[in-house]
């Protein structure tokens, strides 16, 4: 069963979109579009670094995400404007990326793959890593999911409950870096940050609790994976921007819907 | 016993000083309340003692283990975030739905627990908070501003709850408050902040002493009388307040504190 290249594809794009779920749940209430957007975009970066030192793409990724995600919250400790500077962040990591790939030589890459994801080349061993870090980040967030709720709803409450708000944010942080960099081959960089908040605003009319929002969340993202990938079979779309497009459908529904809460 | 001290705290916001060299602690089962002019540190004292804000300098000390219960003064909830009231009682510690009915009822907030909390009312909302804060039963309950949102009667019903829970529980109670008629009837200690320490005391010994009046005034010592009859005590309890030993200590009987106010 696995021999099909559909079949690969459709059980890599519903890993991510489990794992998309509940953490796209957070970008969403904790409004972390933008720094989803940095650690995405670092990837590029950390595919140049891979392809020029040899190493796994997925290392790369995973340690340019983490990187970046890392460096942007140590800035926002410090109280700086994040807007501007996370958007700085968001764009120099895309541009230095590209610029960098250009400079290597004797490989020629096609970098539309990590840009827009390449959902139908993922092999046996792309799956295993993809669901191996989604369900990494499943088990992360269920670990800690009363105190990262506890601190996204009140830093002060969770503190006076004895959490420690920045340890809750590392978790976040972490569970950011993991999904960019098991989500690059599936929709792209530069549509990672719509796998997270897409299905998570989708889902939001139809929850009454946080729990209903990530579980909603996982749905839409698996339905829409699915669908995008039969649309994509069918009208010779490419992958990754129709999975995203089936779910900004299931958004325009949820907007048309009446609220449960 | 002592559940929380600070030596010499100082936290500073961005190079601007909210508290400087502050010495404070409170035992078992205290009523202490904080009062000075806003900006004074108020709210920035109850965060360090809870351990939200790291001090600049000083060190702030908690009994290991100490359950603190906390009501601040806002929350921002928003739209993005479904919660329900039961949900949000029970962050993070799981309470049965008997247990958190219960405390609903005893706040005067019975029956909200599946309705949303962005969908409450100021005061229900206050209530549900107070609630949350009560159910991890507490040794040390800190309320900042707590009846903001509350009308009279709930104000009044409020206090006299604090009240009953000390008495139950033992709980110490530290808090911010600006209905200081109320407070002053109902604390063991004042403190009075105004980036420092101004002076601190029994209430009646603080609303005597100079610091405390040059923040607020001769007016609201009138208010006070009408919940403090004692005409012989003195005055050497506060801090800096010596010189107010020979003090006159106006009384005012009256039901109102008529132009003492003005």
């Amino acid at each position: 069963m696995l021999d099909d290249f559909l079949v690969r594809a459709a059980l890599a794009g519903i890993a991510v979109a489990l794992a998309a779920g509940p953490l796209g749940a957070f970008v969403v209430w904790r409004r972390m579009a933008y720094f989803g957007e940095a650690t995405a975009h670092a990837a590029i970066l950390g595919v140049a670094i891979a392809l020029g030192f040899s190493i796994s793409i997925f290392a790369g990724t995973l340690g340019a995400a983490l990187a970046m995600a890392l460096a942007v919250t140590s800035l926002s400790g410090r109280g700086l404007a994040m807007d501007t500077a996370l958007g700085v962040a968001a764009h120099a990591a895309l541009a230095v990326g590209l610029v960098s790939v250009s400079f290597l030589s004797g490989v020629r890459v096609d970098l539309s793959a990590y840009l827009f994801g390449d959902i139908l080349a993922v092999g046996r061993t792309d799956l295993a890593v993809i669901w191996a870090g989604a369900l990494a980040v499943l088990a992360l967030i269920g670990w800690r999911w009363t105190a990262l709720l506890t601190v996204t709803v009140s830093e002060d409450l969770a503190a006076a409950s004895g959490i420690d708000p920045g340890r809750e944010r590392l978790i976040l942080t972490v569970a950011l870096a993991l999904v960019v960099a098991v989500a690059i081959q599936v929709v792209g960089a530069l549509l990672i940050v719509a796998m997270l908040i897409v299905p998570a605003a989708a889902a939001r009319p139809w929850a009454r609790t946080p729990e209903a929002m990530a579980l909603i969340a996982s749905g839409i993202g698996a339905a829409a994976a699915l669908a995008g990938l039969w649309g994509s079979y069918q009208f010779d779309t490419p992958a990754g921007p129709s999975i995203v497009v089936a779910a900004s459908c299931a958004f325009a529904i949820g907007l048309a819907a009446p609220r449960r809460g | 016993m002592t559940l929380v001290a600070a030596r010499g705290l100082t936290v500073r916001y961005g190079g601007v000083a909210a508290l400087t060299g502050v010495d404070f602690e409170i035992g078992a089962g205290e009523i202490v309340t904080l009062v000075g002019p806003n900006g004074s540190g108020k709210s920035t004292l109850l965060r360090a003692v809870l351990g939200a804000v790291r001090p600049t300098a000083g060190v702030v000390t908690r009994r290991p283990g100490l359950r603190i219960g906390y009501v601040p003064q806002k929350l921002a909830i928003d739209d993005r975030m479904p919660l329900t009231v039961r949900r949000f009682l029970s962050l993070p510690d799981r309470h049965g739905t008997t247990e958190v009915a219960a405390m609903l009822g005893r706040v005067g907030a019975a029956g909200l627990e599946t309705r949303q909390l962005i969908a409450l009312s100021g005061g229900q909302f206050q209530r549900v908070l107070l609630a949350r804060a009560l159910l991890g039963a507490p040794e040390l309950l800190i309320l900042d501003e707590a009846t903001q949102g509350l009308d009279q009667p709930g104000t009044a019903a409020f206090y006299q709850l604090i009240a009953d829970l000390r008495r139950e529980t033992g709980a110490a109670v530290l808090m911010v408050s600006h209905d200081l008629h109320v407070v002053m009837s109902a604390t063991d200690r004042v403190l009075c902040l105004n980036g420092h320490v101004c002076c601190q005391g029994q209430p009646h010994v603080v609303t005597a002493a100079p610091e405390y009046r040059a923040l607020f005034g001769h007016g609201t010592h009138g208010t006070m009388a009408l919940y403090q009859h004692e005409h012989d005590h003195a005055h050497e309890g506060c801090g800096h307040g010596a010189a107010a030993g020979s003090e006159a200590h106006p009384h005012a009987h009256g039901a109102k504190p008529e132009a003492a106010d003005a």
